[in-house]
């Protein structure tokens, strides 16, 4: 019979209006990542003087919209707009009309009428960040949908391994943990391919997505495959999105056991990151998250400066941009 | 068994069009007169008879599409769809009668449910519906409805669609009690232990971008299961909206079996697949989810070699602001009536994968079989049940394009070919453009 045509390339109109936003690691390129580290890296060093306030976006405004829980995404996302001058909200679904009933769609026309220019929104379902860009004229920067994305814990994490380990062509990278629940882990395997770097997962089978091959990475269910890594990146067991009764594995206990990174399962000098929050005892050991070894402090540094980076360059003239995936129509 | 408006009946000659009814073995040009809404004459130069003339040079003219599986939403949702802007999309789509599901609110389990939604038809549908009846009280899956008193009362077949009889006893009872009425037992395919809070199908596109994934198995053990009791009770049975390659073998196998097996596709797993869903528009969100090119090659395939007997929409209406939520939050389902035939003219017959022929059949006398209804053919002496198809037409579909209620189409935005210009359904000119 003939070919099937896939139909992505014929299916609709843009989902989306051709305006800047940073939703996806596939929405930039390697020379785009570039460019942000590089920009990141000069806020490093405007961040060691004694006044650490820059005026580059005086009188913009930037809104936090966080329908999760969030320590050091909010916290970073406002100080890193505070450090650039801008004027900060931050709305979080407690407290708000969301308590209400109200839908995002409405919530977000009503932010998008004080004319934000980048909005950040943090969201329990895949898709809201789409939502949001479709349905107001600010910049939508995603601090994490669902499972899907979460574009600037993947940034933090390219820049940290850049700083610490002086590139990321050529790196191995060993993703260890509850793939399946995490955003990170898609960005970041994305982000880490686009620069050349090497993938391996490895996990529980039921937390290995099937045909997660296909993002450009191997996956393996024996930890003994993170020997070889030059930087082991522990997941945290998502216990919240654990469903009761989905058996994903028997018990945390057992997880930690045949998952868990320990001093015995890594080498020195190998380097040890982990997106926070921890549990400690489960997917890492006290003495491995406590080691010269692990960079998860830097982390959280990094996280800033990208963050100041992501903001500078959607609203000066950095070239990120949405690619739209399904979208001409039929001939 | 099918009820709605039957007059005034037509008296009318279409003239010139090609006349395709495979099952009649017709394809010619040829002049077509109804008189009092009967099929009176094919031939050539036809005498008018002081009726009103069609001319339709260039158009195909075809035995009218049987729609068996549309969410009407009534009783319950009528912001979403009722019983006249159902049967209204369903004349623009080219249909001449349609089934409606049981899974409104109330469900359709009783014959007082059930009788006046038949009477409110009498009066309300364009075209003919007929309405399915809940298999078990309340869709819960625990207790079988009195289905003799529903098929007295009208019923054309039983389903719980929208969801899967559990519990493998409780479908035996169903297919044996469902022979005693004569009515087909149709089957919602899903074990839910595997598709639990699954968004999309399970595979690269869902690994990628997050979704809980809701795999082929999901489907297709169910079909092995409900063959499987077919077979051993011997009875028929008919499945809705197969999405997967697993379950077209498994059909398959069974049908060479002696299975009395009828399925359907939607047109939308025939056009689509779950590559499409990388855009994260609600209105590609659809229970069975779109699938994979290999599904999508296996549903086409079998379409054309009569595994699969009837092209279904499942439409099912959904209000607005309920799509326009995040890809995940949104309910499952699209629109489909008013598109049918475009989106599968458009994606299967234009680019060769199946004849015209074909379609038009699982799209007329195909989907009537599966439930024992009268199959609409261009012959003398039948009723007309006919549809004019341009099929030159290319046109874009826009909000504005519907006569559903609801506007949740995977097809916004998108241009297509082959337009409805007409449609009689039993004797009575419903549609024209």
């Amino acid at each position: 019979m003939a070919e099937i045509r896939v139909m992505r390339e014929d299916l609709r109109p843009p989902a989306m209006p051709p305006r800047r936003h940073f939703i996806s690691i596939q929405d930039v390129t390697r020379e785009d990542v570039e460019r942000l580290l590089a920009t990141a890296r000069t806020f490093e060093r405007s961040l060691e003087r004694e006044v650490k306030k820059l005026p580059t976006l005086k009188g913009r405004l930037v809104i936090n919209v966080f329908y999760e829980s969030s320590t050091r995404t909010s916290s970073s996302f406002e100080l890193a707009a505070k450090r650039l001058s801008a004027d900060t909200m931050s709305i979080k679904s407690s407290g708000s009309s969301v308590d209400k009933g109200e839908s995002l769609k409405d919530t977000a026309i009503t932010l998008g009428a004080y004319d934000p220019d980048v909005i950040v929104i943090r969201h329990p379902q895949i898709g809201a960040p789409h939502l949001v860009a479709r349905v107001t004229e600010a910049h939508v920067v995603n601090a994490g949908d669902g499972k899907h994305q979460h574009p600037t814990q993947a940034l933090l994490d390219l820049y940290t391994m850049r700083q610490e380990l002086g590139r990321i062509e050529g790196l191995h990278v060993a993703i260890v943990g509850d793939v399946l629940h995490s955003r990170v882990a898609r960005s970041l395997i994305q982000a880490l391919t686009l620069m050349g770097a090497h993938v391996t997962l490895v996990g529980p089978p039921a937390l290995l997505p099937r045909g997660v091959e296909a993002m450009g990475c191997e996956a393996t269910t024996e930890i003994s495959a993170i020997a070889g890594a030059d930087v082991v990146y522990v997941l945290r067991m998502q216990r919240e999105r654990m469903q009761e009764g989905a058996n994903y594995v028997p018990s945390l206990r057992e997880y930690a056991t045949r998952w868990g990174v320990t001093p015995e399962r890594i080498r020195p000098g190998q380097k040890v990151m982990h997106p926070g929050p921890m549990n400690r005892g489960v997917e890492i050991d006290p003495r491995v998250a406590d080691h010269a070894d692990a960079l998860i402090e830097t982390q959280v540094r990094a996280g800033l400066v990208t963050r100041m980076a992501v903001l500078y360059d959607l609203l000066t003239t950095g070239p990120i941009e949405v690619k739209t995936e399904s979208v001409l129509e039929v001939a | 068994m099918l009820v709605g408006n039957t007059e005034p009946k037509e008296n009318i000659v279409v003239r010139g069009a090609r006349v395709v009814d495979p099952v009649e073995g017709v394809d010619a040009v040829l002049d077509v007169r109804v008189d009092d809404g009967v099929i009176a004459a094919l031939g050539t130069d036809l005498d008018t008879n002081s009726h009103r003339v069609v001319e339709a040079a260039g158009l195909v003219l075809a035995p009218a599409f049987v729609d068996p599986h549309v969410h009407l939403r009534t009783p319950g949702r009528e912001d979403e769809e009722d019983i006249a802007s159902g049967t209204a999309a369903a004349a623009a789509g080219g249909y001449c009668a349609i089934l409606a599901m049981p899974n409104t609110d109330p469900v359709v389990d009783s014959a007082a449910t059930l009788g006046s939604l038949i009477e409110a038809a009498r009066t309300q549908a364009e075209v003919p519906v007929g309405f399915l009846a809940a298999i078990t009280k309340a869709q819960r899956g625990a207790e079988l409805t009195e289905m003799g008193e529903l098929a007295d009362a009208g019923a054309v077949g039983f389903t719980d669609d929208g969801m899967p009889v559990a519990a493998p006893g409780l479908m035996r009872r169903a297919l044996q009690y469902g022979a005693v009425t004569g009515r087909r037992i149709a089957v919602h395919c899903e074990e839910t232990s595997l598709s639990r809070e699954g968004q999309i199908h399970e595979g690269e596109v869902s690994a990628e971008l997050g979704f809980t994934g809701y795999p082929s198995v999901a489907e297709s053990l169910m079909v092995e299961r409900d063959l499987a009791l077919a077979a051993y009770e011997r009875q028929p049975l008919h499945l809705l909206h197969l999405s997967a390659w697993e379950s077209v073998q498994a059909v398959r196998r069974a049908r060479a079996q002696g299975v009395q097996a009828t399925a359907e596709v939607t047109p939308h797993h025939l056009c689509l697949t779950d590559e499409a869903v990388r855009s994260l528009d609600p209105n590609l969100k659809m229970n069975p989810p779109l699938r994979a090119a290999s599904d999508r090659t296996a549903l086409v395939e079998a379409l054309k070699d009569g595994t699969i007997t009837a092209i279904a929409t499942d439409h099912a209406p959904h209000a607005r602001h309920e799509k326009e939520v995040p890809f995940e939050a949104a309910p499952f389902g699209v629109i489909g009536l008013e598109t049918a035939f475009a989106a599968v003219y458009t994606h299967v017959v234009e680019p060769g994968l199946v004849p015209l022929e074909v379609v038009i059949e699982r799209m007329s006398a195909g989907p009537a079989r599966a439930y024992g209804l009268d199959e609409p053919h261009i012959g003398v002496g039948k009723p007309a049940n006919l549809v004019l198809l341009d099929l030159t037409a290319s046109y874009r579909i826009t909000e504005d394009s519907f006569r559903s209620r609801s506007i949740n189409s995977w097809l916004l935005g998108a241009t297509v070919k082959a337009k409805v210009r007409g449609t009689i359904a039993a004797g009575r000119l419903v549609y024209s453009a």
